[in-house]
């Protein structure tokens, strides 16, 4: 990167939707390009509402929010999102389903059709092109997800629990790709979750967060270098930031029950 | 609910078929009312073999007319469920009107349209149009405003117009409301131009319908022929429904989850 000039920058951020209680207060964060950043917290902490706001979906209440030095809006075309259910469109094929950003964007038909295979050989589902979403299992509908968000070559990614509906096998496999396909193309996430273990396995920043309203509660540093593989999960000093985090959110659900 | 085998399906509509034509028999022998009363089924099948040239000419006519209203109903349905789509001042401003237009009753509506439309074709379409209009727009209009709002969201991420938002998200998503809004239209069009064919009497070219012939033959007390023409509406009926049907199945098997083979 020319500048370390922070990709994604939240200063004193509040949001409130309409006239209903406070869901974010307080919020500052910056991050540096090929940051890969968690956050967790209890339900109704208002993770999911902080991508929103960088996304430009909502907007913020009070604060500033800007996105590779601009508003979220205009830096639209560097974000991806990602959401919880694959979003696939049923009418579509798993190749048309790849293709829609650049088809939106009007990108020439032969350019679409091969960036969309080569997308779709990345995550491995090169021989399932032609199937429709429902003939997909909830793995291969997240991974054509992964796929359609990383035809545009976003530098930043958003991905609002992409894997929690998943079975564990398949969520630890996809964690494994998500940084995998990192090092082709070497974006920039923010990732909420409901799960330590993925937190930490994918992240080297981790934000708990309070809820009522959602407020950052602690950050914690994973310095496990990447690229990281599945054995990481293993060592002792993974099982320890884990308990860490652990903590942490132990903390916040106390303070929200008491 | 209890798995049927599928011989089933076939075996016991066919069963209380018969046991509603024993019934048929049972009343009119026990009770000695005359054929022109209560004919026996076999009495409307040999009426409907012997009048088999009128009422297959009528049936003809009557499919035309059906076809034509339910066309247009189905082109102008979409047409306006798009502007009541794309805007909800357009949506507020018009739905009462649509309303009123479905509220007031098409036996009313049906003189005045032939006074205007005049005998014949037009009038006849413009009925069927009249009647299976509503259900498209109401299908079609809650099919585009049901649009999923992550797929909304996901649209918005590339930065898609909102035509293109229309013409690539809101109106495939629209499209199983749309077909449902087709299947019951496809139930009411040949009502409608029966309807149609029995108001305006005797139709252009001298060649009636068989809301003509339903006229007709009431007028010369043939019941039995006029059970026959129930009959011949009945299977034309079934002609559009199936034809809905398979239009249904050929946008729709390949990828919506009313066509899931259960495998579980």
């Amino acid at each position: 990167m020319a500048s370390s000039e922070p990709i994604v920058k939240f200063h004193a951020v509040s949001k409130r939707y309409g006239k209903g209680p406070l869901v974010l207060d307080g919020i500052n964060l910056e991050m540096a390009p090929g940051d890969f950043v968690s956050f967790i917290g209890p339900s109704g902490c208002g993770k999911s509402t902080v991508l929103k706001l960088v996304a430009g979906l909502n907007p913020w209440t009070t604060g500033e929010v800007s996105v590779a030095g601009t508003t979220p809006r205009r830096a639209r075309d560097r974000q991806a999102f990602i959401f919880q259910d694959a979003t696939l469109l049923p009418w579509l094929t798993t190749q048309q389903n790849v293709e829609l950003p650049l088809k939106l964007r009007g990108a020439p038909v032969p350019e679409r059709v091969a960036k969309a295979r080569e997308m779709l050989e990345l995550v491995g589902l090169d021989k399932v092109s032609a199937y429709y979403p429902r003939q997909l299992s909830g793995g291969m509908k997240m991974r054509v997800s992964l796929a359609r968000a990383l035809t545009l070559a976003p530098q930043l990614l958003l991905l609002d629990e992409p894997f929690g509906a998943l079975d564990e096998m398949t969520r630890f496999r996809l964690n494994e790709e998500l940084l995998a396909l990192r090092t082709n193309s070497s974006f920039t996430a923010m990732f909420v979750t409901h799960s330590v273990a993925e937190a930490v396995f994918l992240s080297n920043r981790i934000v708990v967060m309070s809820a009522n309203p959602g407020r950052f509660h602690a950050e914690v540093r994973v310095d496990f270098p990447y690229p990281r593989r599945a054995e990481l999960r293993e060592r002792p000093e993974f099982q320890s930031k884990v308990n860490e985090v652990s903590h942490l959110l132990h903390q916040v659900e106390e303070a929200v029950r008491a | 609910m209890k798995k049927v085998p599928p011989i089933m399906l076939w075996v016991l509509p066919l069963l209380s078929g018969l046991l509603f034509v024993a019934i048929w028999y049972g009343v009119r022998l026990g009770s000695g009312l005359q054929s022109w009363i209560l004919p026996t089924p076999m009495e409307i099948l040999e009426a409907a073999w012997r009048e088999r040239a009128r009422l297959l000419a009528a049936a003809g006519n009557t499919a035309w007319g059906a076809f034509g209203g339910f066309l247009l109903a189905a082109i102008m349905g979409f047409l306006t469920s798009l502007l009541l789509g794309v805007s909800k001042s357009l949506r507020s401003g018009l739905y009462p009107w649509l309303l009123v237009l479905q509220m007031t009753p098409v036996i009313v509506l049906t003189p005045i349209i032939v006074l205007w439309a005049g005998p014949g074709m037009p009038g006849i379409i413009t009925v069927t149009w009249l009647i299976s209009y509503f259900p498209i727009v109401v299908n079609t209009t809650q099919g585009l405003l049901s649009t999923d709002m992550n797929h909304v969201a996901l649209f918005r991420m590339c930065n898609a117009s909102r035509w293109q938002e229309m013409i690539y998200l809101r109106v495939p998503s629209a499209m199983p409301f749309f077909l449902a809004g087709l299947r019951i239209a496809a139930t009411l069009a040949p009502i409608g131009a029966i309807f149609g064919e029995y108001m305006v009497g005797n139709s252009s070219g001298g060649s009636g319908g068989l809301g003509f012939l339903v006229y007709s033959y009431n007028t010369q007390i043939k019941i039995p022929a006029l059970f026959a023409t129930g009959l011949t509406s009945c299977l034309l009926g079934f002609v559009f429904v199936a034809a809905v049907a398979l239009l249904n199945w050929a946008v729709l098997h390949q990828w919506h989850d009313s066509f899931e083979r259960n495998e579980h």
